[in-house]
């Protein structure tokens, strides 16, 4: 992502304001001139700042307040550090107050369970889109692409219903089911399998192996940029999963992180420290995520968007 | 995902509006070239855990989404027999159903156009050739880490009246508290706000993306034509920009439509319905309290569903042909 500076690029900056050095500073200096610090770049700086100061004030707050006992995150003007001292009470009272760790063992239950049938069911459809002999593999293809048109909550009840009836409710099974398949990640390993000769396979049928041979073997070490960017999409979108697990789980016991940590603000004492403790450690997993598998992401969310 | 990714909906790709373009793009391919056994049974082994998930989940209750919205309810919400337009009719006739567009057609405004400018502004300033890009580029990213529900609630810590932060620094500078949440006036703007803040990372990081495949031939061109600043901006970059801005716009408005996490946490489409959006209603209706009125919640939801393939369709069908492509 990064954009070397170009001497182009370098030149309009001299430019600005007299048209009639500039090509002559463009030609004859060397490529890494100094560029000055005219107004326009103080505007930026400052402009970019203020916008990174907001967007990071919840991110701090949610941080520093979790730390913060009551007669601090109560106070009036509002305390922005804990005067009172870093606490880590809070944690051990959000472990405490609900069955946290729990529900950390279910939402990464949920979300790897989820990403793996993805990551399989994805995997075998667009291999058969493209290496296989398919009647109709368009009207196939069209029909994976609609389904990701199709909101979740339009038809969320039915599949609610569906879950109530086979007696699913409250169970694993229920949350991981009904989001075994995904037409996001049949486009996207289409794309890629797309993006290998034919002649691959030709070669690995010559060496005798079989259609799922070469799948195994040969496709899927040679597309992991696109099954990783599939698998963190996938795991994220389950582990943030909110409406539908809040649907059919009951018991604290079953429910996912998220669910529970909207139950801490529901307590009895309204804790804003222990509300906070509770975010903390339910961004974790999704932080490390979004640290260690930023190029990973940046290529999943952007796909399609891109000509 | 979530950016669309992130605010829960699993069925929603962030990637699903364009990839129809994609395809339409990619016609040329020689996909036959790569059939290689003819004929075979095989292929379907491959399609059928596929298939399997999308016919139990996906079209089996769309079919019954459907039915359900020409069914009265019994007392326990099962289906009390046809009863033909009679819920789209109530739809129509009930004053709290207006309501209830306005209120998403508000939230859907009031975040997908802040979201967008603000990234837009945001993104054009990055890409000028400052130092500490990673930083920034870094800072704008971190809310990506936030599910919809952890977002949500330290939102509503802050929004909290009494003791909240927001309004502690109103107070420093002698303002009188704000009921973020609680003023009917200010709640839908509140929740609005921290959808608007979930979203931005997302869209900034599409748009960077787009900035960073503008050809450097074409800057150039322009360049020595003699545009620069905030010309460049606007007559060079913007336009290139644009597949990437509607992208957005679609996304965020599909997004928009399918909120709920932020609502029913911050609000639960209070006060006096001020922030009950149409997934809210859904939602009202079919679960909350045990109401089980399947048959009206499932005629909103058919309601939404064609606002969502409405909004799709005339993505990859009408407006994309006035969207500059390179």
């Amino acid at each position: 992502m990064s954009r070397t500076a170009t001497p182009s690029a370098a030149g309009a900056n001299a430019r600005t304001g007299s048209g009639a050095r500039a090509p002559q500073a463009t030609a004859g200096t060397p490529r890494r001139s100094r560029r000055p610090l005219t107004l326009g770049r103080v505007l930026t700086y400052l402009a970019l700042t203020a916008g990174a100061v907001v967007v990071l004030f919840p991110v701090y707050f949610g941080f520093v307040g979790s730390f913060m006992g009551p007669g601090d995150i109560n106070s009036y003007p509002a305390s922005l550090w804990p005067f009172g001292g870093f606490r880590a009470e809070n944690f051990t009272g959000a472990l405490n107050s609900i069955p946290l760790g729990r529900q950390y063992v279910n939402s990464v239950v949920m979300a790897g369970l989820i990403t793996l049938g993805q990551l399989v069911t994805s995997m075998l459809a667009a291999y058969a889109l493209v290496f296989l002999k398919v009647r109709w593999r368009s009207f196939w293809f069209a029909l994976f692409l609609c389904s990701m048109m199709v909101p979740s909550e339009a038809i969320i009840i039915p599949n609610y219903l569906t879950m109530s009836s086979l007696g699913l409710i409250n169970t694993t099974s229920a949350l991981v089911l009904p989001f075994l398949a995904h037409g996001f990640g049949i486009f996207l390993l289409r794309q890629a399998f797309l993006s290998f000769p034919v002649e691959l396979w030709e070669a690995a049928r010559i060496d005798g192996a079989g259609h799922f041979r070469f799948l195994i073997s040969v496709l899927v070490p040679l597309s992991k940029p696109t099954l990783a960017a599939l698998g963190i999409w996938s795991f994220l979108s389950a582990w943030n999963m909110y409406l539908w697990p809040l649907l059919v789980t009951q018991t604290p016991e079953m429910q996912t992180i998220q669910i529970g940590i909207t139950q801490l603000r529901s307590a009895d004492n309204f804790n804003a420290g222990l509300v906070l403790a509770g975010t903390v450690l339910a961004i974790i997993p999704t932080l490390l995520l979004v640290i260690f598998g930023q190029r990973f992401i940046v290529r999943g969310l952007t796909a399609g968007s891109i000509k | 995902m979530n950016e669309g990714f992130r605010q829960g909906g699993q069925m929603s790709a962030p990637g699903v509006a364009s990839t129809n373009t994609r395809i339409r793009r990619k016609k040329a391919h020689p996909q036959a070239a790569r059939t290689t056994d003819r004929g075979s049974i095989k292929a379907w082994w491959y399609l059928l855990p596929a298939l399997l998930v999308f016919a139990a989940f996906l079209f089996y209750p769309l079919g019954r989404s459907v039915f359900l919205s020409f069914q009265g309810s019994d007392l326990f919400g099962r289906p009390s027999g046809f009863v033909g337009l009679d819920q789209y009719l109530r739809l129509f006739t009930d004053p709290g159903f207006r309501t209830v567009m306005l209120v998403t057609l508000g939230f859907t405004v009031l975040t997908v156009v802040p979201s967008i400018v603000l990234a837009l502004v945001l993104g054009l300033l990055l890409h000028q050739k400052i130092k500490a890009v990673r930083f920034f580029r870094t800072a704008f990213a971190l809310p990506f880490a936030y599910s919809v529900a952890t977002a949500s609630v330290i939102f509503g810590v802050m929004f909290n009246q009494a003791t909240g932060v927001l309004n502690g620094m109103l107070a420093f500078f002698g303002v009188d508290r704000v009921g973020w949440l609680t003023d009917p006036a200010w709640a839908l703007l509140s929740v609005s706000l921290a959808t608007v803040w979930m979203q931005l990372g997302y869209n900034l990081l599409v748009l960077s993306a787009g900035l960073g495949a503008v050809s450097e031939d074409i800057v150039e061109a322009a360049r020595l034509d003699g545009a620069h600043g905030w010309r460049m901006q606007r007559s060079i970059i913007m336009p290139l920009l644009t597949p990437q801005l509607f992208f957005l716009l679609v996304t965020g408005t599909i997004h928009a439509l399918q909120s709920f996490g932020q609502i029913h946490i911050l609000t639960k489409g209070g006060p006096q319905d001020s922030t009950t959006t149409l997934v809210y209603s859904i939602y009202e209706q079919a679960f909350a309290n045990n109401n089980s009125n399947f048959g009206y919640a499932s005629a909103q939801a058919v309601v939404l569903l064609i606002i969502v393939v409405v909004v799709s369709v005339v993505q990859f069908g009408i407006l994309e042909r006035k969207v500059f492509y390179r």
